[in-house]
């Protein structure tokens, strides 16, 4: 599975959660400059391995590689090489914008001299340098998405991690994000790693789509591949040719339960 | 630059809530309030001298100590809402992310105890030796940053904020409540006597008494040796935990 080009490759990866296998032994990789789009059901691997990917869960088996550096031995370098927009929110609500901004900026060693610059650009690219000193609690969700976005570029990685980007975002927000993710991958040839549940954004903006189900790949390649794969019109039927149209049930974990509950509790 | 991009964070998050600002005095006052005014006069005249003086030691420590595992919550905040990921994802080793908020989170501690200890000279209270009140500080800030540590690490290992509220209950309140923050051990039956002889806390409090009001069961050498043991326990156990976070 080496290759030359590949900004990211995942060799045999694994990961068991007691006596669950969340991800089974999975191996691709991903070239520089790629947009890869990462697409399953609800609790078939995606975001155990985005989390394996981006150092938060450790493998437990299998080797990764980013842009060169082997993620488990190599984290740190690892971490200054992508960036990433979480599924869930994960920004400081009390503090306001700019300061969200200002501690990504240090923590990832932004030159003092640019940083400043580097905010207030990405902070109008993202259209919201009107808010920069708002307290990031009083913003709207697409605001809020829009800040990680800008966050997620603060220190020019080499490799950008999207889970679900525009879950739960207007039409409008949505083509703005994707029209400045594909203008990012061509102007800086950033890598892209996205997963998302909107199948046609995935067909609008990937090179190559990758489909996992129960821990395992069980498609990959270019959109007309998987369709001729599968002899389907468009992605969302091939995807359901692959995956099947039964529901899955996600473990809500603890966390997930407590978040919910306080978020009722909020909108009471 | 990172440490204090994290410490600044918490004093940011702190100057913000008013209510937490109120919330953390108004405990402890309350405590030296009743506590003081209630008991002083019984105190007195059993022989035992000013209880305010006894006591705002206790209570001061008592601030630091609830002020610093409450801090600890934050890292639960933070864990819930997600931000410790974008803390974790970040090319800044666990150890440095802890001792940054960490720092931050004593910091707002030891302010409130610094206020807890001036509002006590409304109630009487002076300490014995001005010359004294640094060490007195530095103590303190011992206490609250290991405690800081202390309640980030359970933050990391528990799952939720019932988890924590339970270590509270029965690890915290017990810590406080038999040591010697507020009646001298001499007079105590042996088996209170005993337990509050073991918890450390209790050394902590008996070494602000030595420099704030004159009074001491232990002896001043002793307690800060029990300190100074305390803090690297705590800290090491706080660094361990909060090492092994996986989001």
């Amino acid at each position: 599975m080496k290759d030359m080009h590949a900004v990211i490759s995942a060799d045999h990866l694994t990961k068991k959660f007691k006596d669950f296998t969340a991800v089974d032994d999975i191996s691709f990789a991903v070239n520089r400059g790629e947009i890869f789009a990462f697409l399953g059901p609800n609790g078939a691997g995606k975001s155990t391995t985005i989390k394996m990917l981006t150092t938060l869960l450790r493998p437990t088996g299998g080797e990764i590689e980013i842009a060169g550096h082997n993620v488990l031995t190599e984290q740190d370098a690892a971490r200054s090489s992508f960036g990433i927009v979480f599924q869930d929110p994960s920004l400081d609500d009390e503090l306001t914008a700019y300061e969200n901004m200002e501690l990504h900026a240090v923590l990832y060693r932004v030159p003092r001299k640019e940083m400043k610059q580097r905010i207030t650009e990405l902070l109008k690219l993202v259209e919201l340098d009107k808010r920069q000193d708002g307290q990031v609690k009083t913003f709207s969700g697409g605001m809020k998405r829009r800040l990680e976005i800008a966050r997620g570029l603060l220190h020019h990685p080499h490799v950008l991690f999207l889970d679900e980007p525009t879950l739960g975002l207007d039409t409008q927000t949505r083509n703005l994000l994707w029209d400045y993710v594909k203008k990012l991958n061509k102007s800086e040839n950033m890598t892209i790693f996205l997963t998302t549940h909107y199948l046609e954004e995935a067909e609008m903006v990937a090179n190559r789509i990758a489909i996992i189900d129960h821990g395992k790949i069980i498609a990959s390649g270019t959109t007309p591949e998987l369709l001729k794969q599968t002899g389907s019109k468009n992605l969302e039927g091939a995807y359901l040719k692959l995956t099947g149209k039964s529901l899955r049930d996600e473990e809500v974990s603890a966390r997930e339960a407590f978040r919910m509950r306080a978020q009722a509790r909020r909108a009471r | 630059m990172e440490l204090y991009i994290l410490w600044l964070r918490q004093i940011r998050r702190y100057s913000r809530s008013k209510s937490r600002i109120i919330g953390a005095v108004g405990q402890p006052l309350l405590f030296l309030l009743a506590l003081g005014y209630g008991i002083g006069s019984i105190y007195q005249r059993a022989g035992g001298g000013s209880y305010i003086e006894f006591l705002v030691p206790g209570i001061i420590i008592q601030t630091a100590l609830f002020g610093a595992i409450f801090w600890g919550i934050n890292v639960i905040w933070d864990k819930q809402f997600g931000f410790l990921k974008e803390t974790l994802v970040a090319p800044v080793s666990r150890l440095r992310i802890l001792s940054g908020s960490a720092l931050g989170g004593a910091t707002t501690t030891v302010f409130q105890a610094v206020l807890v200890f001036f509002i006590s000279f409304i109630l009487g209270f002076r300490p014995v030796n001005w010359a004294a009140t640094p060490l007195a500080l530095v103590v303190v800030i011992l206490f609250a940053f290991a405690l800081a540590c202390f309640g980030a690490g359970i933050a990391a290992i528990v799952s939720d904020f019932q988890g924590f509220q339970a270590i509270n209950q029965f690890l915290i309140f017990p810590l406080y409540f038999l040591s010697s923050a507020l009646f001298p051990i001499e007079f105590a039956p042996p088996a209170l006597k005993f337990i509050a002889s073991i918890n450390p806390v209790s050394y902590t409090v008996d070494a602000l008494r030595a420099l704030l009001a004159g009074q001491s069961h232990f002896g001043l050498g002793l307690d800060l040796l029990v300190l100074g043991a305390t803090v690297i326990v705590l800290t090491t156990f706080g660094v361990f935990c909060f090492k092994r976070i996986e989001a």
